[in-house]
């Protein structure tokens, strides 16, 4: 089991407020991430549920137990940190077995132990070598290996493929997914990749200056972003946010279209006229930049090779039904 | 990328580092032969470098006149014990301050370090009457303790740096793993700390026995180490250069040794690919 709540945790360094009271309820076996910009307060929201921090209010319960008093060995989390702090004067093996040497298990069983976790993460060839004589993502697998080799109620993942080469993070991004459907065990985990957060989350944390800006699945967050700002984070490339005449004929402050939401039209038709700034051709897709006069530059995003270049005209067309919008606070209005 | 070097290059530096290097030892060098010439020979203008009359009698003397082992046993043990004294109180000080500073752990340190500014015969007068007080003069307990306070502060701060060196992350690592405090720091931080201790180690070990001023003033025979034991043929005797070469070079000989071979520990690296 491992079921984590927050309720109105808060944490200050000194006079900074950094987490501003945070509430959250992580089910139990969910994949639970959270993303937000560099500096949100996501690490110390990790490192507070781990215990490495003590909250300056409020409580964190796991499976219904408050845990602010209970060091972090005793919560039965573990934890893979961004730069994998692996043992350097052990092994690989002895690296995965120490938390069950803590434990005080016997030999037999440690070694059993370790030698299945090895072999899920196909570490069993290097069991022997010192962390110094591996890949980057041999380390990295490793440090999952200590991770999961405990049977925690919860991993806590902080940003910890970023250190990895784009290749070999998307490889790592379905090894741990799978890894964790298979587990079965509850995790967190910490990134500012939003696609990551997208495809790996079955729920998503999006954090903004120590506040939870909103607490949902990935689509729901595509679909229904609560405010500005989680409509601006999620989905690449960004939304196109528009305000003043425009908005107001939809009776909002700011509009908001995504890129993929706006199509290309004849001439002569109904919508925004603008000319191509910058035309980027992925081959899969074409992504436009429209400067659409009073309306700003609009990114348009077009599937497949669409033949136009800068300098060219077009008519933009919005989706009607996939106009979102936001009132002067920046909170969505939904009809 | 790497620089190139081109070949007469590391020619002229290679020949230019053995130059200085064979200046800077030469001293040393010319102590040690001097040590196995007559008296006359240690004296000759010009003097002789190699083709000289080789000899042992300065040695023979030396132990017959005052008692060598004993005097080296004393270093051993003033050296020694001060400095297992200094690393035993250094090493929780160290591991606090780097792992869990205050807003004054900076100030603290600059405060021990500043007590190294002040020349020590500065306090001279009042540690010998403290001494004299509590029959500390002349005892190897008085210069143990003496030398441990004295070099405390350059082993704590040494030990400070080597322990601010070692990532954070490991240690919260071992926490989350389920270790204790005490066991973090036999099963992780010790073995990380190892080249680090050992230097600091040996540094104050070599510190503590060359240590000339607190020895020399407050031992006279019974605790008194090398530095006693050599510095008792520079005055009474006049110039015996052979016969102080003799004493000098069977005083640093033991130092020589142990740091020959610990060089090995001292220049290991044990934290390359911990992280990242
Ligand atoms: N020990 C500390 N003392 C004081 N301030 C801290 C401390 N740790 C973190 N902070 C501050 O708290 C804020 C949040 O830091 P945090 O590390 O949680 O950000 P993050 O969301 O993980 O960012 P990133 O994506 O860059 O890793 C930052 O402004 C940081 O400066
Ligand atoms: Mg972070």
């Amino acid at each position: 089991m491992g079921r984590i709540t927050l309720e109105g945790v808060q944490k200050s360094f000194g006079p900074v407020h950094i987490i501003k009271g945070a509430d959250l309820d992580i089910p139990d076996g969910a994949f639970v991430v959270f993303v937000g910009p560099s500096g949100c307060g996501k690490t110390t929201l990790l490192r507070l549920i781990a215990g490495l921090e003590d909250v300056s209010g409020g409580r964190i319960l796991i499976d219904g137990n408050n845990v602010v008093d209970v060091p972090p060995a005793k919560r039965g989390l573990s934890m893979v940190f961004q730069s994998y702090a692996l043992y350097p004067h052990m092994s690989v093996r002895g690296n995965i077995a120490f938390g069950l040497k803590m434990a005080g298990l016997p030999k037999a069983e440690i070694n059993r132990k370790v030698e299945a976790a090895a072999a899920t993460l196909n570490l069993t060839p290097y069991l022997d070598r010192k962390p110094r004589e591996l890949s980057g993502g041999q380390r990295q697998r490793v440090a999952i290996g200590r991770a999961i080799v405990r049977e925690p109620k919860a991993f806590l993942f902080d940003e910890p493929l970023s250190n990895l080469d784009a290749a070999l993070r998307v490889q790592m991004r379905l090894e741990v997914t799978r890894l964790q459907k298979q587990l079965g065990t509850t995790a967190i985990y910490v990134t500012h990749d939003q696609v990551e957060a997208m495809t790996m989350a079955d729920k998503i944390v999006v954090l903004n200056a120590g506040r939870i800006e909103q607490y949902g699945s990935p689509i729901e967050l595509y679909q229904r972003p609560a405010n500005l700002f989680v409509a601006g984070f999620i989905g690449s490339p960004k939304m196109n946010l528009i305000t003043g005449a425009e908005a107001d004929k939809h009776n909002a402050t700011t509009i908001g279209v995504r890129p993929e939401h706006i199509g290309i039209v004849e001439a002569g038709n109904e919508g925004w006229s603008g000319k191509v700034v910058i035309a980027e051709h992925l081959g899969s897709d074409t992504f436009l930049y429209v400067d659409a006069g009073a309306l700003g530059t609009l990114t348009v995003r077009v599937v497949g090779e669409k033949r136009l270049n800068a300098g060219d005209a077009v008519m933009l067309r919005p989706e009607p039904s996939r106009i979102y919008r936001f009132d002067a606070n920046g909170n969505s209005m939904f009809a | 990328m790497a620089r190139k070097v081109t070949g007469r290059h590391v020619v002229i530096s290679t020949a230019g580092a053995w130059i200085a290097g064979f200046v800077i030892f030469f001293p040393i060098l010319w102590m040690v032969l001097a040590s196995f010439k007559t008296e006359l020979e240690a004296f000759a203008t010009p003097p002789s470098f190699l083709f000289f009359h080789w000899t042992t009698e300065n040695y023979v003397t030396v132990q017959e006149r005052s008692d060598y082992l004993h005097h080296a046993l004393n270093s051993l043990i003033v050296a020694g014990g001060s400095t297992l004294i200094a690393m035993l109180i250094a090493i929780p000080a160290a591991w606090s301050m780097a792992f869990s500073p205050t807003k004054r752990t900076k100030d603290i340190l600059l405060w021990m370090l500043s007590t190294k500014m002040m020349p020590p015969v500065g306090v001279l007068v009042p540690i010998y009457l403290i001494y004299k007080n509590l029959g500390l003069l002349d005892t190897r307990t008085g210069l143990v303790f003496i030398l441990c306070l004295g070099n405390l502060p350059i082993v704590i701060w040494m030990l400070f740096t080597y322990f601010k060196e070692i990532p954070k992350d490991i240690l919260e690592a071992a926490r989350m793993d389920g270790a204790t405090i005490g066991r973090e720091l036999i099963y992780v931080l010790t073995p990380m700390a190892i080249p680090g201790l050992a230097s600091t180690l040996l540094l104050n070990l070599i510190l503590a026995w060359n240590e000339a001023f607190w020895t020399l003033n407050l031992s006279t025979l019974e605790a008194a180490p090398l530095t006693t034991f050599i510095a008792s043929y520079s005055s009474p005797e006049g110039l015996f250069w052979a016969r102080l070469s003799a004493a000098s070079t069977l005083a640093i000989a033991p130092i020589l040794i142990i740091g020959w071979f610990s060089q090995k520990q001292l220049v290991r690296g044990l934290t390359f690919g911990a992280v990242k």
